[in-house]
C-alpha cells in the first residue's frame, strides 16, 4: 500500500468512471437512438450540435431540471434506494475487468483480484435488487409485476450465466481475469482456440463447446441486463414501463442509465472472457511473417502507444458488442413469459451443463 | 360461436427459431446499411430543406394581391371576395381613385385590404370569385407570428407576396 499504488488506483477509478463509462453510457443512449432510427428508415436525433452529438447533454439537462416527484403511496426509503442500487453494481463490476495491458508501468485494471469472475457474478446479481426494490417500493400494480418478473427472470438466467463460463476456467485454471486474458493471448481467443495451433485437432473440437458457451453467456447477459428480447420487467406495452413506472426525473434516468451501464459492463465481461480482452494480434513481416503481440511493456513512447492501442482495442470490441445489443433489440420481439422460462430452464441450463462435460472430456482426452 | 383456429404445423426448422432470427437480423442490417448509404428515402429535413421546390402547381398557399405588368394594383375593391370568404378573413375598405390618376377610369381601389391569416382556410374561393384576376393563392405556407395582429396581412404585405402577375387579362388598359 504505497503512495504510487493508491494514486494510480484513484486515477484509474476516476478516469474509468468519469472519462470512460459515464460518457460511454450517455453516448450509448444516443447511438441506440440513431441505430434504431436507421434500422427503421428514420433519421433519429440530429438537431443538437453537429449530427445531434450534443443530444446526451441536452437529455441530461432535461432530466436534471424535471420535477423530482415522489408519490405519496410509496415506501420512501426503498423508493429512494432503488435507483442507486440499479446504477451502482453496473459500474462497480467494471473494477475487475482488465481494459488494457500496461500504461507507463501501471497495469490497466482497477482491482486485479484472484476471485475475478466470482466478484463479477456477486456484484452483477445485486443489480436485480434495484429493480425488485423499485417494483415493491412503488406500491402499485405495474411496477410490482415488473419487479416480480425481474426476479424470476434473474434466477432462471443467472444459472446458465454461471455454468457457461465454467469451461473457460477449466481451461485457464484460474479465476483472475488478467490471467484469462493472458491465457487467450498465448493460446488463441476462447471462441477460436485453434488460432496459432492449426494442426491440433483437439483445439478445433474445443471451438465447438466454446462457441456454444459464448452464445449461452451472451444470451444470458441479454436477459441479465433486461434488454430485448428479454425486457419483460419493463415491457412498455403490457406494464407501461414496468418497475420504473412511478419514477420521474433523475431517478428514472438512473434506471435508464443503469441499464446501459450494465450493458457496457456485460459487453466488457464478454470481451474479456471470450473475445481476447484487450488483445489484438497485428501481422508483422519483420524477419519473416508472425503475429505481433502489442502491449505497453516496450520502453519509451512505443510502450505508451502500445498501451493506448490495447485500451482502444478493448473499447472498440465493447462498442462492437454494444452495436450487436442494439441490432438485436431492434430486430426481435419480446418473448412471452412462459417462453422465457422454458428457454431459461429447459434449454440454456441443460446446454450449459452438458457443455461443461464436453469441455472436460476434450481436456481429458487431448491434454493441453 | 367461437372459432377454433388450427395451430400451424411447424417443421423442425421453424421450431428451432434460429433461422427466423437470422433472417430478421439480415433484414434489419440491410435497412441500416441502406439508411447509412443514403439509399433510403427519409423525412424532409425541414428547416434546411424546404417545400418550395417540391410543391405541386395547384398548391394553395397564402392569398395575395397582384399587380399587372403596368404596375397597377389589379383589385378594384368590389368586395366579392370579402363576401364569399367562408371564414370571413378578408376586410376591405374601398376608396376612390383620384381623377388625376393614370387609371382614373377604374374609379375604385382598396384603401385597406386585410386578410386575417389566423382565420384564412386556404380554400381559394377568393381567387375563384375575383372578376378582376386580382387575388391569387401563392405558394407561401409558413405564415407565423407572435400575436394575432402580426398574423393579419395588410395591403402592402399582400402586394409584396403577390408581386407582378404576367399573362392575365388586361381589361383596364389606357387605350381601351
Amino acid at each position: 500500500m504505497n503512495f504510487v499504488f493508491i494514486t494510480t488506483s484513484l486515477l484509474k477509478i476516476i478516469g474509468m468512471i468519469f472519462v470512460v463509462i459515464l460518457p460511454m453510457v450517455s453516448y450509448a443512449v444516443y447511438a441506440e437512438r440513431r441505430v434504431s432510427a436507421l434500422i427503421q428508415d428514420r433519421v433519429g436525433p440530429n438537431r443538437v450540435g453537429p449530427a445531434g452529438l450534443f443530444q446526451p447533454i441536452a437529455d441530461a439537462a432535461k432530466f436534471l431540471f424535471k420535477e423530482d416527484f415522489t408519490p405519496a403511496h410509496v415506501n420512501k426509503f426503498y423508493y429512494w434506494l432503488a435507483p442507486g442500487l440499479a446504477m451502482v453494481p453496473a459500474i462497480t463490476t467494471i473494477a475487475v475487468v482488465p481494459f488494457g495491458s500496461v500504461l507507463l508501468g501501471v497495469p490497466m485494471v482497477i482491482a486485479d483480484i484472484n476471485v475475478g469472475i466470482l466478484y463479477v457474478f456477486a456484484i452483477a446479481s445485486l443489480g436485480v435488487y434495484g429493480i425488485v426494490l423499485a417494483g415493491w417500493a412503488s406500491n402499485s400494480k405495474y411496477p410490482f409485476l415488473g419487479g416480480v418478473r425481474s426476479s424470476s427472470q434473474m434466477i432462471s438466467y443467472e444459472l446458465s450465466l454461471g455454468l457457461s463460463v465454467i469451461p473457460i476456467f477449466l481451461l485457464v485454471g484460474n479465476l483472475r481475469l488478467t490471467n484469462v486474458v493472458r491465457y487467450q493471448i498465448e493460446n488463441g481467443w476462447m471462441i477460436a482456440p485453434f488460432v496459432g495451433d492449426w494442426a491440433n485437432l483437439g483445439k478445433w473440437l474445443l471451438a465447438i463447446p466454446m462457441i456454444i458457451s459464448f452464445s449461452v453467456f451472451t444470451i444470458a447477459v441479454f436477459a441479465e441486463t433486461n434488454r430485448l428480447p428479454f425486457d419483460l420487467p419493463e415491457a412498455e406495452q403490457e406494464l407501461t414501463g414496468g418497475y420504473h413506472t412511478e419514477y420521474s426525473s433523475m431517478k428514472f434516468a438512473l434506471f435508464f442509465l443503469g441499464e446501459y451501464a450494465a450493458m457496457i459492463t456485460g459487453s466488457a465481461i464478454i470481451v474479456t472472457l471470450f473475445l481476447g480482452g484487450w488483445h489484438l494480434p497485428l501481422p508483422s513481416w519483420h524477419r519473416g511473417f508472425h503475429w505481433l503481440v502489442v502491449d505497453g511493456t516496450a520502453p519509451g513512447w512505443r510502450g505508451v502507444a502500445g498501451g493506448l492501442f490495447n485500451i482502444a482495442t478493448f473499447f472498440a470490441k465493447v462498442a462492437a458488442l454494444l452495436f450487436m445489443f442494439m441490432w438485436v433489440r431492434w430486430t426481435l420481439p419480446r418473448f412471452r413469459y412462459d417462453q422465457l422460462m422454458r428457454l431459461g430452464w429447459l434449454f440454456f441450463f441443460e446446454i450449459a451443463l452438458v457443455n461443461i462435460f464436453i469441455v472436460a472430456g476434450i481436456l481429458a482426452y487431448f491434454h493441453f | 360461436m367461437a372459432i377454433t383456429v388450427a395451430r400451424p404445423n411447424l417443421n423442425w426448422r421453424e421450431r428451432l427459431y434460429l433461422p427466423a432470427i437470422a433472417a430478421g437480423m439480415m433484414i434489419t442490417i440491410k435497412h441500416l446499411k441502406n439508411a447509412i448509404f443514403g439509399r433510403t428515402k427519409v423525412t424532409m429535413q425541414y428547416p434546411e430543406e424546404k417545400w418550395d421546390s417540391n410543391l405541386p402547381e395547384h398548391y394553395r398557399g397564402a392569398p395575395a394581391l397582384v399587380r399587372d405588368t403596368a404596375g397597377r394594383v389589379r383589385c378594384v375593391a368590389c368586395q366579392l371576395c370579402e363576401f364569399i370568404c367562408p371564414p370571413r378573413a378578408i376586410k376591405i375598405i374601398a376608396g376612390e381613385i383620384p381623377s388625376t390618376d393614370r387609371f382614373a377610369k377604374v374609379e375604385k381601389h382598396p384603401e385597406e385590404f386585410d386578410i386575417d391569416m389566423v382565420r384564412c382556410i386556404f380554400c381559394g374561393m377568393c381567387e375563384e370569385v375575383c372578376p378582376e384576376q386580382a387575388i391569387f393563392l401563392r405558394k407561401d405556407y409558413a405564415i407565423t407570428g407572435f400575436t394575432r395582429e402580426e398574423m393579419v396581412h395588410h395591403k402592402d404585405k399582400l402586394l409584396e407576396i403577390g408581386g407582378v402577375m404576367h399573362g392575365v387579362v388586361l381589361k383596364w388598359n389606357e387605350k381601351k
